[in-house]
């Protein structure tokens, strides 16, 4: 039913929170936090690239 | 609240334009396609240096257009004319006015005053560190200044983005979820932020070692930060492009994604994974753990490559979906041949999506695999893949859009039409066979970035497969060929401004640029909720088989070349 209500108001051009009753879906709510996106865009590959990336770096032994 | 004295509305698309934001996306247009005039030529003499039979520059002078080419093209004409993408997908597509113009005006005149500053150390000549610009090779600290002052100049434009998004919001210029193209460029101005940050870390330190202020930087350590600026800058690229072709798909055609939901959760792949690809250039550096390099490439990446295949799908099944609409409907592609192939906005379009897919998607999904990049790491086969994504793909997608911003923006006819026509083909072409031929010579072996393939003054003596030899000389070919679109575009876009007719209200009926519902189709949120493509299904079929067949072939290469017993 839920899911039926989201096609229309995607068809009718409404999108989130145009249909005004309807609970909007958890991942249309997360799409539309753009603050959120930014912070999740920047985060993830500061942490899975650069920081695990420069830990690497910083535990080769140093030359003797 | 807006001053409705500072809107005009677009008898083309029905739209509100805010002036102030209209300004500023000319002038960051008009700055991108000057560094694209300056970086192709740049190019060219690139080619035709790599050409061993015509060898054109002396060593020095090849390191010094090699690296202008890079800087010009890979990021002030990208990086300029994606801001101009931002305020056009915020503050038109939103019906809103821009946030602080001159606010805006200020980061582009940094980013102007940046690029100059750059290119200036460069033809100085003391500063041939190429692109990459790897330590401990050591430019004029102006070059590095260049760079950071540009780059703060684009990450105001990225938060000039972010408020007008904001405003739009708040004065309920739309309702719901934004527009797809809007929410593909959000995307774009996500992955500019890391980008930015990412060089900042980099760049600042290498500017006071630069300067005597600091003892050293860490190589290594370098090059890792450094490609999270250097590689997620291009995929600021591949975000804006993609919602280029959905732009123009919806405009041209009045095409709607298949499922913006499902566009939606593609972009959303890019925000999360899409920036991670920078390992690949890390993939034979010692010193840094498979973990690390596997996960980053092999695992990640691939949720990034499935947004890109979905958006392979949306994008020509949107144009398969509104052109049977429109009729086409006999066997399963009189919607392709009955396209408008003599556009150019459209024609760029779809040409950037097929060598964007074919010849740049897959052979980056190759060179992200560990095993298989030891085959061709640090060879051409490098430069041959990111052309095909950033000038087969970007730029010409970026020169399709052009068409429309001309008419729409300038308020000017183009120029030269006929010309018009040919331009997205030659330049195309062209762009595809130098990522071909490259790629070619990078399987063969030959170098990355090497000014001279014969090795002359090479105390041991080593050649090359003498196919090398012809894929370099059908490289400087591809290039000539690129450089005649390239200036074609150079010259239709510079005439159509300065000397175009003017375009008068009526020409929205007379000479219409945008398809019927193309106005509505871009700016407003909306699925085609069909999958009854049999074209497109498939042209996808033929893409899952070419990549097949050329993943195979690569793990069959890399089994002779590496024997295992």
């Amino acid at each position: 039913m839920r899911e039926r209500n989201i096609r229309s108001s995607a068809e009718t051009g409404s999108g989130s929170g145009g249909t005004g009753d309807e609970p909007v879906p958890f991942m249309q709510r997360l799409l539309d936090n753009h603050w959120l996106l930014l912070l999740l865009g920047v985060a993830i590959p500061a942490v899975l690239y650069v920081i695990w990336g420069v830990m690497e770096v910083a535990q080769i032994p140093l030359a003797q | 609240m807006a001053d409705a004295t500072l809107f005009r509305t677009c008898p083309d698309t029905g739209l509100p334009v805010h002036l102030p934001a209209q300004r500023l996306i000319k002038a960051n247009a008009v700055a991108g396609v000057l560094a694209l005039a300056l970086g192709g030529l740049q190019g060219l003499m690139v080619a035709l240096t790599r050409w061993p039979d015509l060898q054109l520059l002396p060593a020095e002078a090849f390191y010094t257009m090699l690296t202008g080419h890079g800087l010009n093209v890979l990021l002030f004409w990208i990086i300029f004319f994606e801001v101009a993408i931002l305020y056009f997908a915020s503050a038109i597509l939103l019906k809103s006015r821009l946030a602080a113009p001159n606010l805006a005006w200020v980061g582009f005149v940094l980013m102007a005053v940046g690029a100059l500053t750059t290119n200036y150390a460069v033809f100085q000549g003391d500063s041939s560190v190429m692109f990459t610009s790897y330590v401990p090779m050591r430019a004029s600290p102006l070059f590095y200044l260049g760079i950071i002052l540009f780059a703060v100049g684009a990450l105001i434009g990225c938060f000039i983005f972010f408020a007008t998004l904001v405003i739009a919001k708040d004065e309920k210029t739309y309702e719901g979820s934004i527009p797809l193209v809007t929410f593909g460029a959000l995307t774009a101005a996500i992955i500019a932020v890391f980008t930015i940050a990412s060089g900042a870390i980099i760049l600042i330190p290498t500017l006071l070692w630069s300067l005597d202020l600091i003892p050293e930087i860490d190589p290594l350590l370098y090059k890792v930060i450094w490609w999270a600026m250097g590689h997620s800058s291009q995929q600021i690229n591949v975000s804006a492009h993609v919602a280029v072709w959905y732009c123009i798909a919806a405009m041209v055609l009045g095409a709607k994604p298949l499922s913006e939901k499902v566009s939606r959760m593609a972009f959303l792949m890019y925000i999360l994974f899409l920036q991670i690809a920078s390992a690949h250039h890390l993939l034979v550096e010692p010193g840094i753990s498979s973990n690390w390099k596997i996960f980053n490439t092999s695992y990640a990446l691939y949720l990034a490559v499935v947004g890109s295949m979905i958006h392979g799908l949306s994008v020509p099944g949107a144009v398969e979906a509104a052109q049977r609409r429109r009729g086409f409907t006999r066997g399963a592609f009189e919607w392709l041949r009955k396209a408008p192939w003599g556009n150019p906005a459209f024609a760029g379009m779809f040409t950037s999506l097929v060598y964007f897919g074919f010849l740049g998607g897959i052979s980056g999904v190759v060179m992200g695999a560990e095993q298989l990049n030891l085959i061709m790491h640090n060879t051409l086969y490098v430069p041959g893949h990111f052309h095909a994504t950033v000038v087969a793909g970007t730029t010409l997608a970026f020169m399709a859009i052009t068409y429309l911003v001309v008419p729409l923006i300038w308020r000017r006819e183009i120029m030269f039409p006929t010309l018009a026509k040919w331009q997205p083909y030659i330049f195309g072409l062209g762009a595809a066979g130098i990522s071909l031929f490259m790629m070619g010579a990078g399987t063969l072996g030959v170098s990355r970035r090497h000014w001279d393939i014969n090795f002359t003054d090479a105390a041991l003596s080593f050649s090359y497969p003498d196919t090398a030899f012809l894929m370099m000389a059908l490289n400087g070919l591809s290039g000539l060929l690129a450089a005649i679109g390239g200036v074609m575009f150079v010259v239709i876009v510079v005439s159509s401004i300065l000397f175009g007719k003017k375009r008068g209200d009526d020409a929205a009926e007379t000479n219409p640029v945008i398809g019927v519902g193309g106005g509505q189709a871009v700016a407003s949120y909306g699925s085609e909720g069909t999958l009854k493509l049999p074209g497109t299904m498939i042209l996808v079929g033929v893409f899952f088989i070419a990549f097949f067949l050329y993943y195979w072939v690569n793990w069959k290469y890399l089994s002779e070349v590496w024997p295992l017993s």
